[in-house]
Parts: structure tokens; C-alpha cells; sequence
């Protein structure tokens, strides 16, 4: 970092929905706090003052999904000294990954009268497909405290406290009753990285799985629960093809589940 | 130094504007302008955003995801999608959601309202009024507006939290109504808050009321839903100000989607283009529509604030609709606080809904416009078709136009302030990129 002066933030958009830059200016104590600290370099949504690289933490929101793209993500990774990606867009693909399963082509046509105008690449991966990622930040959207961890961590120099166990640890902190034991409702939350706060069974209902594989996730034992409770092999799949349908461990528990379906 | 309005410096005759990576907006786009012998020749707001093709990836699903795939087409106003998609699903299925669960589905709408107007009022918008590249560059000078701005915000958002369970991609929305409802208990300390809010955006009316807007009435077809007696959120009929007046199922009997070689966004018209004054059929959706369309449906509080900064029940300046939107936030707050105060917690927190096969349409009022929906499903809900039709889609060729006009009428402008100016014309939609591309990049280029 140079000595005396404030280090300069970037934020990138790939194909995604704004929703994870959102967070950031939903900081509203924090953010004031922030701009002191660093230097807002580059972040179109917010600003049209744009300062030049290199930067010293760029912030990566959506994947990969057009040729312009792919250049793109090689410059900004030159760009910036650290490079963070945040989302479920940026870091497994993001819903609009859905396309991998399927001939983009046929998306394209649905979608479009005239296709030929249309640039997009067969699939829609994420940043660390192509470039070195320094850390992951997951969730669909990211979880906002977790972001201003992340940054802090990185700003100076340590290690982000982000855990990657199961939704279940967090709802057990927060002493709710399981979802699926009780009240017998499917939940994705035992094979779920944490960092939501176990939202959904903290309203009634199943995770669904935003935050993307937690680590070592036995999804196998997970579905067999699933069937347990009346699921069937096409709703397994497609809750395993959800927002994070491309991270590996969903897309192959959700390749089995199709193949049964067949 | 904040950059004040207009210098007139060397006038342009010939040219080209381009704007590459158009600032505070949601999404990416850019904006082509040409010029030749002093006319504008070529308009063109481009759209680079990537196709994330939502429509195809629904095929499919079963009904009940739609709310939930949805929301992720924009992280900016997802309870607009999720209103659409639930509506639509329960048009489908013949199911009626009246009493606290229709009440609730407008709480969190106010919130959504609330909270993306006040971002793009005082940390969007508003900059280019005052001259300033951003919130944070004017937070320098104006820090209590901002710190106001960002808190109204808050404070839609915590609307938000608490029926949705977090602000973005909110979980708790479903057809037939939510997973979970709150008890009268845990809505209460959402009052304390929305008074603060209420008052703070009476002020906001005032500070954006004496902003310095250029002249540019325009000749619109506003188009808006219309609810026999209230603001329009989630129901009503679609009505314009040249006799439209039909029902959302019939949308696209009147409206048609068309692409356009230089965006990822489609273009909505008229099918009927005569309607149009330039005979194009466009049309302009979202606040300016809305209050215009339905200002006696808004509280005493939200018209006398209007009437005090200055707004008839009609305003035709896009310029002005920084107060038009304060003026909506101050209604949103208004109003929630009318809901939590008559709510009782409903005995379910969701109708039962059996799916049926058939075609279902939702149109709700969504921060920047009506947003339209329709599902056909088969027996077991199961999505066959949709069709999503966002505001800013709608909103396009109105921009354009306006582009094309606000341009010829300030042709003597540098290119510089020109080119800001453009930006600013376009941030009047507060253009949501994200959800047109199924949208804008500004470069200039001299001949």
C-alpha cells in the first residue's frame, strides 16, 4: 500500500443484479466511516468520478458470460492488488448459470426475436475460472457485515473471520427449532455455507441454498432426507439448481437427481 | 468545486456524443449521440448490460420459484418482482389475497419505495443538480442531506428486513401470501422509526423543491395503474392520459416489446403508434406517471407537500421528478404507517393455492414502474412460458426522446456540460439496467 495515502477501492460489475454492490451502500453507519479510510476509486453505480489503477482491493460483483468479458476480468485482475469476488454471481455463477444445463442458443432464442444481435457466451462461470481470486465472498446477496469484515480484514492484512460451516450451526445460535426434524419441511441449510444468520427457518421455511455448498457437504445423505419426506427426484434436482446450481458440489448432486428423473 | 448549470462555450454543430459506462445507474449501458450541421441526427441509448435470459430459465419450474428466481433479475427493488410473480401465479390459480396479507404485501412495497427512491433522490440524483460526481463528494458539503438520505433509506430497508427477512433478495414472499407474518408486537417499533422517516422526507420535499431545473415540459402518454381509491402498488387498472383504461390481463393486447440492434434491452410501444405525438408509441411509466395519473389518491400530507414545493397534480418536467419521487417517499411513509396501525395478524400466513393449468398476469408498481408479468403453467404449476416486461424496458424510447429533444434544444452547450447534461437527463428515469436487459454507455466523438 502507498505510505500516507488512502488505499483506493474499486467495484466491478459482471452479469449480476446489483443487488451485492447494493450492500455496500446499505452500510449506513458504516459507510461514512469508510470513505474516510479509503479512497472510492472506481464503483459506477454510485459514482461517476472514475480514479485510475492500480487498485488496492477491487471488489468483483456477477460472472462471466460474453466475450467483451472475458478481456475485461484479465484487466481488472491486473488492475488490483487484492481482488475479492462477492456474490453467488461472481463466485459459483450465479442464477444465470442455469444456462450450462441447457443450449444457450435455445435461451437465446426464447428470450429474443432476433438472436443475431445477442453476444453471449454457452455458459456463465465464475471470476476464479479465469483469474486468481484472493477470497470468496458468498451468498445471493452477500450478507453486508460479512463484507465489511472482508474489507476490514484485507485492509489490514489478516485474515477475514468468515466461517464456512452449515446454516445449521447459525440456527442453532439463534435456538431455532429444525425446520425439517419438527415441522418436517425440506431445508438445504445442513450442506449450506453460513453467513445469511439461518434466515429462512427463521421464517418458516427451508434454506434454499444461497450461500452456496458449506465445506465437505454431504449432499447425498441430504437428499436421501429429502426423499424421506416426500421430495421427488425433479424437486431435488432443481433445489440443488438454484442460485448456486454451478458451485460443484450442487451441480453434481443435481446431475444424479436429473439422471433418476430421465 | 461543485459545477454550476449551464456555460455556454463553444456551441456544437457536428459531432458525436458517447458515453462509455454510464454512472449511477443500476447496470451497464452507455449513450450514442450525433450531431450534424447543429441537428441531432441519431440517438441511441445502448445497453451492454449481459443477457441473463430469465424468461428461459423459469421453463420448467414449478410455480412457487418464481418469486424467488425473480427477485434476482434486480437487487434494487426485488419485492417489485416478487409482487408481479405472486399476482401473476395467483391469477393463474384463481386465488384472492385480501385482509392483513394484502395489507402486509403493501408494507413491504412502501419500504421498497422508500428505500431505492431515497438512493436515487440523494445519492444518484440529486448530484447532478448540485454538481457534485457523487453522494460521497457531496456529502462533503451537504453532510446533513445525505446522512438524512441514507437513513430514509434505512429505514425502508428495515420495512423490508422485517416482513422479508434481510433488504435484498428478500425470503419471506410466496403465492397466497408469506411464509411467516409478523405479530402486531413485533410491526409496532417499525412506527418510531417511520415518524422520524415521515418528517425527514417532508424536509426532503423541501430541499429538492428549490433545486435548479431547466425548463423542459414535455408532451408524455403517462401510463400507471389506477385503484378506485388508493396510490397504486400492487392492483388496478392499467390508465393513461389519453383514455387508455384496460385491464393488466389485457397488457400485451395494447403493449409490444421490440429489439433494438444497439441494446440487450428490449423497447416497449404502443402496438397503436399513432397515439404517440412523434407517432413512435412510446410511453412514460413510474413516478411521474403515477403521481400525475394519481395524485388524488395520495394523502393530504403527500399533496400539500407536493403543492407546497411547487408541483401541480401534473408534471411533465423529468427534471423535476427528484420531487416527485420525494414526494412518494413521504407517501410510502404515510401510508405504512397507516397499514402497522390498523394491522391485525391474519389467522394464516398464506391462502391455501392448489395449481391449476392455465395463464395468469400481475402488474404491480414497481420504484421506476408498472412491471408486468404472465406465467402459463400446467396442472402441477409447472412454468411453460413467461413473459417479464420491466419499467425501465418501457421507459427506453421515452429517453431517447427526450435525449433527442433536451439535445436540440441546448445545442449552444459545450460538449462537456452537454455530455453531463445527457447523463443527467437519462438518471431522471433512474434507469434500472439490470431489469430492461432482457439496458446504457455515453461516448463522444468528434467528425
Amino acid at each position: 500500500m502507498r505510505k500516507n495515502q488512502k488505499p483506493k477501492l474499486a467495484v466491478w460489475k459482471f452479469a449480476s443484479c446489483d443487488g451485492c454492490q447494493l450492500s455496500l451502500l446499505n452500510c449506513t453507519d458504516e459507510l461514512p466511516a469508510l470513505v474516510e479510510r479509503v479512497e472510492i476509486a472506481h464503483f459506477l453505480e454510485a459514482s461517476r468520478a472514475v480514479v485510475k489503477g492500480p487498485y488496492d482491493l477491487s471488489l468483483v460483483e456477477g460472472s462471466i458470460t460474453t466475450p467483451q468479458d472475458l478481456k475485461r476480468i484479465q484487466q481488472v485482475r491486473r488492475a488490483s492488488k487484492v481482488l475479492i469476488t462477492i456474490g453467488a454471481c461472481a463466485t459459483a455463477g450465479g442464477i444465470q448459470a442455469l444456462r450450462n444445463f441447457k443450449d444457450v442458443k435455445e435461451f437465446v432464442s426464447i428470450v429474443y426475436a432476433r438472436p443475431d444481435y445477442i453476444e453471449t457466451l454457452e455458459t456463465s462461470t465464475p471470476i476464479a475460472d479465469h483469474v486468481p481470486v484472493d477470497f470468496e465472498l458468498r451468498g445471493c446477496p452477500i450478507d453486508k457485515r460479512q463484507l465489511l469484515e472482508v474489507i476490514v480484514a484485507l485492509l489490514n492484512g489478516r485474515r477475514p473471520n468468515v466461517p464456512a460451516h452449515s446454516v445449521c450451526i447459525e440456527c442453532k445460535l439463534k435456538g431455532n427449532v429444525c425446520v425439517m426434524v419438527a415441522h418436517g419441511t425440506p431445508c438445504l441449510g445442513p450442506v449450506t455455507h453460513a453467513g445469511c444468520g439461518a434466515i429462512c427457518p427463521s421464517y418458516d421455511r427451508g434454506c434454499y441454498g444461497c450461500f452456496g455448498p458449506k465445506e465437505t457437504p454431504n449432499t447425498a445423505a441430504l437428499s436421501r432426507g429429502w426423499s424421506r419426506l416426500g421430495a421427488g427426484e425433479r424437486e431435488i434436482m432443481q433445489v440443488f439448481r438454484g442460485v448456486n446450481a454451478h458451485a460443484e458440489a450442487f451441480r453434481k448432486e443435481s446431475e444424479k437427481h436429473e439422471k433418476r428423473n430421465d | 468545486m461543485p459545477r454550476r448549470f449551464a456555460k455556454k462555450v463553444k456551441s456544437m454543430k457536428n459531432g458525436t456524443i458517447k458515453v462509455g459506462g454510464l454512472a449511477r445507474v443500476e447496470g451497464e449501458g452507455g449513450l450514442y449521440l450525433k450531431i450534424k450541421g447543429g441537428t441531432v441526427v441519431d440517438v441511441r441509448l445502448e445497453i451492454f448490460e449481459p443477457p441473463r435470459f430469465f424468461e428461459a430459465l423459469l421453463r420448467g419450474r414449478s410455480f412457487s420459484e418464481a418469486p424467488d428466481i425473480t427477485a434476482r433479475i434486480c437487487g434494487i427493488c426485488p419485492v417489485a418482482y416478487q409482487m408481479s410473480a405472486v399476482h401473476a401465479m395467483e391469477d393463474a390459480f384463481g386465488i384472492e389475497v385480501g385482509g392483513p396479507l394484502r395489507a402486509l404485501r403493501r408494507l413491504i412495497y412502501c419500504g421498497e419505495w422508500i428505500e431505492s427512491h431515497a438512493l436515487h433522490v440523494v445519492m444518484l440524483h440529486a448530484p447532478d443538480f448540485l454538481g457534485y460526481p457523487d453522494g460521497f463528494k457531496m456529502a462533503k458539503d451537504h453532510p446533513g442531506v445525505v446522512e438524512r438520505g441514507l437513513r430514509l433509506k434505512e429505514a425502508g430497508n428495515e420495512i423490508i428486513a422485517l416482513l422479508g427477512g434481510r433488504e435484498v433478495h428478500p425470503i419471506n414472499v410466496r403465492v397466497g401470501g408469506f411464509y411467516k407474518v409478523p405479530t402486531k408486537r413485533e410491526l409496532a417499533p417499525l412506527s418510531e422509526r417511520l415518524k422520524w422517516a415521515r418528517d425527514a422526507a417532508l424536509e426532503l420535499v423541501r430541499w429538492t423543491a428549490v433545486l435548479p431545473f431547466p425548463e423542459f415540459e414535455q408532451d408524455y402518454e403517462f401510463v400507471s395503474l389506477r385503484h378506485p381509491f388508493e396510490y397504486p402498488f400492487n392492483e388496478g387498472r392499467l390508465v393513461s392520459n389519453r383514455g387508455l383504461t384496460i385491464s393488466t390481463r389485457d397488457y400485451e393486447n395494447e403493449f409490444i416489446e421490440e429489439q433494438v440492434p444497439h441494446s440487450h434491452a428490449m423497447h416497449s410501444r404502443f402496438k397503436n403508434r399513432a397515439r404517440l405525438p412523434d407517432g413512435q408509441g412510446g410511453y412514460l411509466v413510474g413516478p411521474m406517471a403515477r403521481y400525475s395519473l394519481n395524485f388524488d389518491r395520495l394523502s393530504p400530507l403527500a399533496q400539500e407537500a407536493a403543492r407546497s414545493a411547487g408541483l401541480s397534480p401534473v408534471c411533465r418536467n423529468p427534471f423535476r421528478s427528484v420531487v416527485v419521487r420525494s414526494v412518494e417517499i413521504l407517501y410510502a411513509c404515510d401510508e405504512a404507517l397507516r397499514i402497522i396501525g390498523g394491522y391485525e395478524m391474519p389467522e394464516t400466513p398464506a391462502v391455501p393455492v392448489r395449481p391449476r393449468a392455465g395463464t395468469g398476469a400481475g402488474c404491480t408498481e414497481a420504484p421506476r414502474g408498472i412491471l408486468y408479468h404472465r406465467y402459463r403453467v400446467d396442472e402441477n404449476g409447472i412454468i411453460q412460458e413467461a413473459k417479464i416486461v420491466p419499467p425501465t424496458s418501457q421507459n427506453q424510447a421515452m429517453i431517447e426522446s427526450d435525449l433527442r429533444r433536451f439535445v436540440q434544444s441546448n445545442i449552444g452547450l459545450s460538449k462537456e456540460e452537454l455530455g453531463l447534461r445527457c447523463e443527467q437527463t437519462i438518471r431522471n428515469y433512474d434507469p434500472c439496467i439490470s431489469c430492461a436487459t432482457h439496458f446504457l454507455r455515453l461516448h463522444y466523438e468528434s467528425e
